[in-house]
């Protein structure tokens, strides 16, 4: 695959064939230099629970898990995740057994409209494994890079506190 | 985006030869990429330098550490050598950004972030650091998060970054290699004024990568503080932010550290006010003084005067909390 | 059997935690095209060329459609007026040369992909002539015009008592622009059918009002437009008018027989409808005692060249409390800007905050506490419209909120608490707004396993539409929740008002009810025809599945299977009841709130807030309150943070990011208390339950301001209460 330069620079532009683990699976995956992880799991790979809700790692809502740690999709270069083990929400629960973040997030009712929901549980369960929340201002400052516009915060704090203390 | 081509070294003098002019090297990219997208950067060319051997943190032999470029921004804020000798620069780091973006940012990239004027992010208006001789629409525009200090009549944009603050009180020196060589620069030569070439935001050539920040030992540990003050609790930009940093003998001041964030085109410090704090005494009025010292050529915009009256308190609230050891807010 | 009041969980909500709701833009097809709009960089002039053959020479690059070469579009101002227009002449993309705002989208590039349209997009050049132009509502306020929708007129001799008044104040505040920001951008995937006709899938608050849109702008049959909008990423107000994204990827669909998908940018999200900017002044005389004896309250709001957006600001001034001598006045200033558009609760939640913060000027003045000032002041009727309420438990909410708050603890005295260098304080505002029904259809269908599903063309922009309705038909109609699917968001469905003002359980949820209760009756109908036992029953109860009378049941399965029809159903088309006529009809609320203000630096926290609210009877008290916390923490972000900042010289916003556009995060929000206290309202509608969107957002602000000026001593009456304004 390639595509076209823009005006008469010489070299053709070539995508780069990478290797991940996606959600448990390997994938070998052709991409071109300049997509986003984002835009490969939403355009690509039809998996659009990750959410562009600003495209400039400024809202979270793409927030997924890079070998545990969580990141912003959209500021990521899908070339640059050679190598990778990803896990995006519809990798999270185990088959029908929702991951516990999912289910308190239910049970709090810590979301609306849905659109931050998946960012925001993936953030969470980077924040669980990171571990450095201790108490609620922490969560709260630890959870300060997914925004919500519907206003379930505290909800989420609340998901989020059950399923730490579950931990201890 | 515009289309770009992309390599992925493994050697730093590679990385170094693969670049030009029209090259960007690339890590973290949280960033680069946004600026990509807003079309403000357009390299043809990104050199991931993910790859080189840059992701440690080492002591030195002078007492120090040596940082590579590479290590994330969150690493590096809970390093326990961090946390423990440097606590200035952890508590610098986790006020910045959010947690998603301190797990991809590097160090090194942190050093080359652009800032937040609205002016130069928006691609279809003026900015002199964008495009040069163009203007500089937030002289008289919407100024109310722009400079106070050091800044010209071509721009009057600040640096975004928290950590800078930390390194510049801590006296970092910025490793760099280049195809002549490396070098060291000194934290505060790093960044530029923007004087007449606001375009150019560090002293840094096209070709020239850092490679780590070195941090000298010290006895400040102690003493720290980094206050940031911004429009709303967290994952913001600062409009004013102090690092302050002091080793005391009992209530006198041995050494003193002071620089300031969101005031200027580079993290601000004046050697000269630093030097007048040793030897005084721990209080109030020492800190007003070396406040008022520090913030004297201030220059006030429509907008923005606000920042040097909440610069002056900011000072005085961190260094009084770095005079309290263990007693942090 | 009773699901009405319980909290359940959101029957969407593992959809919604898996990443398996999809939404407007994440519809794919094989095929589909992508685009991509380029916007206007100046706020005012013509468009002399565009030149689009770079974006062209791009291998993947399909067409580039501007107002020269778009496919034709209705050329009168009714075919763009949709169900939520403003007074004028609507905006019609790509229809002439004329830039009417910056941001104002002049071409639409199409691609093979996505990237390669926003690439394409930044490769298109155009030319203007520009002209002179004017953005501040400040420099232009005399300018204003009287707003087409009028407040009510004038009782008494408001100048007159407000002159010879013990007590006379005379104050003026604003408030910014801010946008809705929804998380999702708005997006349309337009799906082209073999038949040539369109399946869209949309981001609006009104799949019915984009397919009347879409059909009379394109000069399309009924049947060829369809509009699905089954998860909607929020909206609070964006998707009630149809936005240009659709429009657009209507024409390219219809010019390239393709399926094409326009999603806009996050900074495009700043080119269309928005909260405006006003200027209010508040006028109250009122005795030594307390009592109100004049109100004047003047409101200027922003609006576009083209059209006079409208809203209430000014009207609950005069019924928020008793007073007989009232003055309001209501104008708009047009500006060289897009036309603003209502946001959750449009003009209460601007105007209670010039009139709650003048009511606490007015306590202090007095020496009175602002909750006694408010008791002595209480309406018992709609002065407005001088009709009785149907209910009002807002005695209640004042005083059960004061209680849960711990009110009665508070020194009146400004800067009389504090908390180390955080200076702590206490203030409370009123809030009000309309409980309205309109008229809303709903079909009801049983099928033979007993499985009930209820339709409407509605939506659920994150309130909990699916839950609620699932919980008013299970209620109806007897039938186990786990068996009871409600759908939305297909303008197929039976008709449907907009979703917005609260009043979707109102309208919908009556009609929701009805179609159930008609479908039992039906049900009914076949027992009695069909078993000896039922015939003449006359205590007959349909519960769990059942219908049952004594100690004799019988499935309503078997009741479908008795009918000898594979399901039974029912529509019904349900109108505001007539009770409601003779009454005024309005949920409220008391809000208090403590802040923290740093003594040095300025910085302001909302560390606790309790909302007592008054909303009839609440189906869902788990979605109700998430509904009113998410109002609390818009309340905070108009009072502390949200501001879109017009830069005058180039008439742009210049903060259209969410970097720099603030909207409260996580370590914003301390403490949200959320109090639904007991008002019976047997008038309002069948339910007895008011709507709960709008209620919680009002008077948060002003009781922020409110609590700043107890903190601090410093009254900012210029929004918002950044820093920089306290120190």
């Amino acid at each position: 695959m390639s595509a076209t330069p823009n005006g008469a620079a010489a070299q053709p532009f070539v995508s780069h064939s990478i290797r991940l683990s996606l959600n448990g699976q390997d994938r070998q995956l052709d991409v071109l230099p300049w997509t986003t992880l984002l835009d490969l799991l939403r355009e690509q790979l039809d998996l659009v629970g990750s959410k562009k809700g600003c495209d400039h790692g400024q809202c979270g809502a793409c927030t997924v898990l890079r070998d545990g740690k969580r990141i912003n999709a959209c500021l990521t270069l899908a070339v640059m995740c050679d190598g990778a083990e990803l896990t995006t929400i519809e990798g999270l629960a185990d088959g029908d057994q929702l991951h516990p973040m999912q289910q308190a997030f239910i049970k709090h009712d810590a979301f609306q409209c849905g659109y931050c929901t998946p960012g925001q549980i993936c953030s969470a369960v980077g924040l669980a494994n990171e571990g450095r929340a201790h108490d609620t201002a922490q969560i709260q400052e630890l959870m300060s890079g997914n925004l919500c516009r519907c206003g379930a915060y505290s909800n989420i704090r609340d998901a989020i506190e059950e399923v730490l203390e579950g931990k201890s | 985006m515009n289309p770009f081509h992309y390599s992925r070294p493994t050697g730093v003098q590679e990385a170094v030869h693969l670049s030009s002019a029209a090259s960007r090297f690339i890590a973290g990219g949280t960033n680069l990429l946004d600026l990509m997208k807003e079309n403000i950067s357009r390299p043809d060319h990104l050199i991931d330098i993910t790859g080189l051997p840059l992701h440690d943190i080492q002591q030195t032999a002078a007492g120090g550490l040596l940082i590579g470029a590479l290590v994330s921004n969150a690493d590096l804020a809970w390093h326990p050598l961090i946390e423990q000798r440097y606590p200035l620069l952890s508590q610098a780091i986790l006020a910045g950004a959010s947690p998603q973006l301190r797990n991809m940012a590097s160090t090194g990239g942190n050093l080359l972030q652009r800032t937040r004027c609205y002016y130069f992010y928006d691609a279809t208006v003026p900015c002199n650091k964008r495009e040069p001789g163009s203007g500089c629409p937030a002289r008289t525009g919407l100024n109310r998060i722009h400079a106070i200090l050091g800044a010209s009549e071509q721009c009057v944009a600040t640096h975004p970054s928290d950590m800078c603050v930390a390194l510049a009180a801590l006296e970092a020196r910025v490793h760099v290699e280049g195809r002549a060589g490396a070098r060291v620069i000194e934290f505060a030569d790093f960044h530029r004024l923007p004087g007449d070439a606001p375009q150019r935001d560090n002293q840094l050539a096209d070709d020239e990568l850092i490679t780590a920040i070195e941090l000298p030992a010290d006895n400040l540990a102690n003493h720290s503080n980094y206050l940031k003050i911004r429009d709303r609790a967290s994952y913001a930009f600062a409009l004013v932010s102090v690092a302050a940093a002091l080793e005391l003998d009992g209530d006198r001041i041995v050494d003193a550290r002071l620089a300031l964030g969101g005031v200027a085109h580079k993290p601000w410090r004046d050697r000269a006010v630093e030097a007048a704090l040793i030897g005084q005494l721990v209080s109030r009025e020492t800190f007003s003084h070396a406040a008022d010292a520090l913030l004297q050529d201030a220059e006030p915009l429509e907008h923005n005067g606000y920042k040097i009256k909440l610069a002056r308190r900011g000072i005085i609230r961190a260094l009084s909390d770095a005079a309290v050891a263990g007693e942090r807010p | 059997m009773t699901t009405i009041g319980k909290p359940l969980d959101r029957v969407d909500g593992l959809l919604k935690v898996t990443g398996k709701a999809r939404y407007a833009g994440e519809f794919p097809e094989d095929g589909l095209l992508h685009g991509s709009v380029v916007s206007s960089t100046v706020a005012k002039g013509r468009v002399l060329r565009i030149d689009a053959s770079r974006a062209l020479a791009l291998p993947g690059v399909v067409a580039v459609i501007d107002h020269l070469n778009r496919p034709r579009i209705a050329s009168y101002d009714d075919a763009f007026q949709d169900a939520d227009a403003a007074d004028g002449s609507p905006f019609r993309p790509l229809y002439n040369d004329r830039v009417l705002y910056s941001g104002q989208p002049l071409a639409l590039v199409i691609a093979d992909n996505l990237e390669l349209a926003r690439h394409a997009g930044s490769l298109v050049e155009i030319e203007y002539e520009t002209e002179a132009f004017e953005t501040d509502l400040l420099a232009m306020q005399q300018q204003a015009h009287a707003s087409p929708q009028t407040p009510p007129k004038p009782r008494g001799d408001f100048q007159a008592v407000w002159i010879d008044a013990a007590v006379s104040l005379d104050v003026h505040y604003s408030t910014p622009i801010e946008h809705h920001n929804p998380m999702e951008p708005h997006a349309s995937t337009v799906l082209y059918q073999p038949d040539g006709t369109l399946h869209i899938h949309d981001k609006t608050q009104g799949p019915q009002n984009c397919q009347a849109y879409v059909q009379k702008v394109f000069g399309l049959e009924k049947s060829q437009v369809r509009i699905f909008a089954a998860f909607v990423g929020g909206a609070f107000g964006s998707g009630l008018r149809p936005q240009y994204q659709l429009p657009l990827a209507v024409m390219a669909s219809l010019a390239l027989k393709r399926s094409v998908r326009v999603t806009l940018t996050r900074q495009q999200m700043f080119t269309f409808g928005y909260r405006p900017r006003t200027l209010q002044r508040l006028q109250l005389g009122a005795a030594a005692n307390g009592r109100l004896l004049a109100l004047g309250h003047t409101a200027i709001g922003q609006t576009s060249r083209f059209e006079d957006f409208s809203e209430h600001v000014v009207e609950w001034s005069g019924m928020l409390y008793h007073c007989d001598n009232v003055q309001l006045t209501y104008k708009l200033v047009p500006l060289d800007v897009f036309t603003p558009l209502d946001m959750r609760a449009p003009g209460a939640a601007l105007g209670v905050i010039g009139l709650e913060c003048a009511m606490d000027e007015l306590a202090c003045a007095l020496g009175m506490d602002p909750v006694q000032l408010r008791l002595i002041n209480y309406a018992e009727r709609n002065q407005n419209e001088d009709k009785p309420w149907s209910s009002k438990a807002l005695r209640e909410c004042y005083r059960e909120g004061a209680e849960r708050f711990g009110w009665g603890q508070r020194n009146p005295e400004p800067r009389s608490m504090r908390d180390g260098r955080q200076l702590i304080g206490w203030g409370m505002a009123g809030g009000v707004w309309e409980a309205m029904q309109m008229k809303a259809s709903a079909k009801a269908h049983i099928d033979a396993q007993g499985k009930l599903t209820v339709s409407s063309a509605t939506t659920d922009i994150g309130t909990g539409t699916y839950t609620v309705m699932t919980q008013i038909a299970a209620q109806a109609s007897g039938v186990a929740v786990e068996d009871v699917a409600f759908l939305l968001g297909d303008s197929s469905l039976p008709t449907a008002p907009l979703q917005g003002g609260s009043f979707t359980v109102s309208s919908v949820g009556t009609a929701v009810q009805q179609a159930c209760e008609a479908l039992n009756a039906k049900l009914l109908n076949i027992a009695r025809q069909t078993y000896p036992v039922f015939k003449d029953a006359e205590a007959v109860r349909f519960e769990d599945g059942l219908l049952h009378t004594g100690d004799v049941s019988v499935s309503l399965a078997q009741l479908v299977k008795d009918s000898g029809e594979d399901a039974l159903q029912v529509q019904v088309d349900s109108e505001p009841d007539k009770k409601r006529e003779g009454y005024s009809t309005a949920t409220h609320s008391a809000v208090f709130v403590e802040v923290q203000v740093d003594e040095d630096l300025g910085t302001i926290k909302v560390r606790r807030v309790v909302s007592a609210i008054a909303a009839g009877r609440v189906v869902n008290p788990k979605m109700a309150r998430s509904q009113i916390v998410g109002g609390v923490v818009w309340g905070i972000g108009m009072a502390l943070h949200e501001e879109t900042q017009i830069d005058h010289q180039l008439g742009r916003y210049m903060n259209h990011s969410l970097a720099e556009y603030h909207i409260p995060v996580n370590a914003d929000i301390g403490d949200i208390d959320v109090v639904f206290v007991e008002e019976h309202d047997e008038i309002v509608n069948a339910l007895g339950s008011k709507g709960v969107g709008e209620i919680g957002i009002v008077g948060v602000a002003a009781a922020v301001a409110n609590a700043i000026y107890h903190a601090t001593g410093k009254r900012v009456r210029e929004f918002p209460i950044t820093l920089d304004k306290v120190l």
